[in-house]
């Protein structure tokens, strides 16, 4: 069931580096786990696309930007830290 | 763009800065495709300078340039580098400059480790597309605090240096110390910095007696020979300026024979003809020594040759200067209505000895001086640090003897008093051309201005002592007597010149006297001559005729005998018996 405000994020990431595969890879996971359907996810590659992170601003990579719901949220690293990345994203309520 | 055929050329190739004394003191600028470490605390420059390399490079040397802004909005930092006239605009329009805003985003929120891949991907198509050979990381420190530990501020570090080295970009990091991080835990990967880059150099700003004072220093810089000294620097109006002591290969270029007139003409006469233009003037003397009469006769006699000049006053206002010189029929009103006179008064600046050199500087180049005055110098020496203070005073002799400037200066000598003639207190004298000294002579119950020049270089100037002598109508020197060892000034000059005057007068009569005398004589002998030659004249006559009766009366005797013996019929043959 597609719940009317989908989660859009847009991932920053630097090539295939460690630290950006990882974090598309706890993105993913996290959406699985937690947004199921409710989730689209942009990634950009700042080596594919340089003058974009430029505009963008976004220097430091991985940079997660949850463009919607509500206001735009910028999340830096790995996204390791599951709490954190839920808190960030007011979905603490839904943590296990 | 700059052709570099090989790294190892490179390695002493410089990336020219356009700041005149960091050039120098680095031989020539930034080790170019290399990195260098600027480091220094909140308000030391930091900014300016790695901005003004970058403007340097788009203006001057055909080599464009980012500047990535991690502290500062790029607009805020354009906005402050406006008063400098560097065009920021025109060079951004141009594609020669490029500004990145990339401090941290405030509200962001950090979950596992990141790195700068993102942003150096970012600036490199930006370098290759406008062809950037310069880039500044302006404040790294702050990127770097969102590093979890030191371990990935080094990996960062080396990730950014390998970068720049790879792109054979100039790059120019600066580091904010002194501030909020200086635990020495948050200082390593700055030590590592310093050790792992080209170059590196630390600004200070501090206060010196309450006189801002700002220095520079190259630490290090591998491959190159640079000036390990500290050397101060002020932000002026087209950026830094960093001075240096001695610019190679300055002043002496141009040795000048020609003579300016000091505005005495019996002083110009004691110098052989006046000071030597180009030359640097020293008059020391205690308070009321008319040290500014002098600046001020030098300064209208400039002018009347046309010269313009600059005149700093430091002690009085200016407006008042000009109404004393007036009483001594000095007058610099006239010069300054016409625009070849500047007074400038310099209570008016503030700041360190750097701010006044670099004010005088300025003045004189904008004036076109030819001919400069500072009234006293030694006020310098209160401008902070008293060693910095002479090095400016030393620079300024060699800037203005290198453009040709005429330079006089006044210093106070009071404290002096009791040491040796050594030095004043910027121990200027040594440094001077020419070094005239006042002093006050008290005597007999006055106080008169004596005048000796102490030394002249490349003059045989005169060794005596003068007595100076202010009256409406100007300057005059006079000669002083000795009497008895003692030099006679004032009253006891004038005394003595009086009874000069009185012994040469009783002379002058006593000749004259002398000579009617002998003319009386004279006149008397020519009569006595006179009267004998008549009276030889009369013997004469006497004696010629007494020869004429005695002839006259033997021939009537002759006549006679005849006569008689005709008379009487007497044989001629017979004798007369007797």
């Amino acid at each position: 069931m597609k719940r009317p405000n989908p989660f859009k994020f847009r991932l920053y990431v630097a090539g295939d580096a460690p630290n950006s595969a990882q974090a598309l890879a706890n993105l993913r996971t996290l959406c699985r786990v937690h947004l199921p359907d409710r989730h689209q996810i942009e990634v950009v590659d700042v080596f594919r696309e340089p003058k974009r992170a430029l505009a963008d601003r976004v220097f430091l990579t991985p940079t997660l930007v949850k463009l919607a719901p509500g206001a735009t949220q910028i999340i830096v690293g790995t996204l390791s830290h599951t709490q954190t990345v839920l808190w960030a994203l007011g979905l603490e309520t839904l943590a296990p | 763009m700059k052709s570099v055929s090989s790294p190892v050329v490179k390695a002493t190739a410089k990336a020219p800065t356009g700041i005149a004394g960091f050039d120098d003191i680095t031989g020539g600028g930034l080790p170019c495709g290399r990195t260098t470490l600027l480091v220094g605390g909140p308000g030391s420059g930091k900014t300016i300078l790695a901005l003004q390399f970058l403007v340097h490079g788009a203006q001057a040397c055909k080599e464009p340039g980012i500047f990535v802004a991690f502290e500062e909005a790029s607009k805020r930092i354009e906005a402050n580098a406006e008063s400098f006239g560097w065009k920021l605009d025109e060079l951004r329009r141009r594609k020669k400059l490029f500004f990145v805003d990339a401090q941290p985003v405030p509200d962001r929120v950090q979950s596992g480790d990141f790195d700068l891949g993102g942003m150096l991907a970012a600036l490199e198509a930006q370098a290759r597309e406008m062809g950037a050979r310069r880039i500044v990381f302006d404040a790294l420190n702050i990127v770097l605090a969102l590093l979890p530990d030191a371990a990935a501020k080094r990996r960062e570090i080396y990730r950014l240096h390998e970068w720049l080295l790879a792109r054979e970009l100039t790059g120019l990091i600066t580091l904010q110390a002194g501030g909020d991080e200086a635990g020495a835990g948050s200082q390593k990967p700055f030590g590592f910095m310093q050790f792992m880059v080209d170059c590196a150099v630390i600004l200070n700003h501090s206060v010196v007696q309450g006189v801002s004072q700002r220095n520079l220093r190259v630490q290090k810089y591998r491959g190159s020979s640079f000036d390990e000294d500290e050397a101060p620097f002020l932000i002026g109006k087209s950026g830094l300026e960093v001075a240096v002591a001695r610019t190679p290969g300055r002043v002496d270029a141009k040795v000048s024979h020609e003579r300016v007139s000091s505005g005495v003409e019996r002083l110009d006469t004691m110098l052989g003809g006046g000071y030597y233009r180009g030359a640097s003037v020293l008059i020391t003397g205690s308070p009321g020594t008319a040290k500014t009469t002098l600046s001020g006769a030098f300064a209208e006699a400039a002018c009347r040759r046309g010269e313009r000049t600059l005149f700093v006053s430091f002690d009085s206002e200016y407006t008042e200067v000009i109404r004393n010189l007036a009483s001594v029929g000095i007058q610099l009103n006239p010069y300054m209505k016409n625009g070849c006179l500047h007074m400038i008064p310099a209570r008016t600046i503030t700041g360190s000895a750097e701010i006044y050199l670099w004010r005088i500087k300025t003045l004189a180049k904008e004036h076109g001086a030819r001919c400069l005055v500072i009234d006293p110098v030694y006020t310098w020496s209160k401008s902070g640090n008293e060693a910095t203070a002479h090095s400016v005073v030393e620079r300024l002799i060699d800037w203005s003897k290198a453009d040709g400037i005429t330079l006089l200066c006044t210093s106070l000598l009071d404290e002096m008093s009791g040491r040796t003639e050594g030095g004043s207190p910027l121990q200027i004298s040594a440094l001077a051309d020419t070094w005239i000294h006042l002093n006050h002579l008290v005597q007999a119950g006055e106080r008169n201005r004596g005048m000796s020049i102490i030394k002249s270089r490349g003059t045989a100037h005169s060794n005596q002592v003068r007595e100076l002598i202010l009256s409406d109508a100007g300057v005059t020197l006079t000669d002083t007597y000795t009497a008895g060892g003692e030099v006679l000034m004032g009253t006891l000059r004038w005394q003595k010149e009086s009874a000069d005057r009185v012994a040469d007068e009783v002379d002058e009569v006593a000749e004259k006297l002398k000579r009617v005398r002998l003319d009386a004589e004279e006149a008397e002998l020519e009569v006595r001559v006179k009267s004998l030659q008549v009276e030889l004249e009369a013997k004469q006559a006497e004696k010629a005729l007494l020869v004429r009766t005695m002839e006259s009366r033997a021939g009537d005797l002759s006549r006679d005998r005849t006569r008689m013996g005709e008379l009487r019929g007497a044989d001629a043959a017979i004798p007369e018996p007797k």
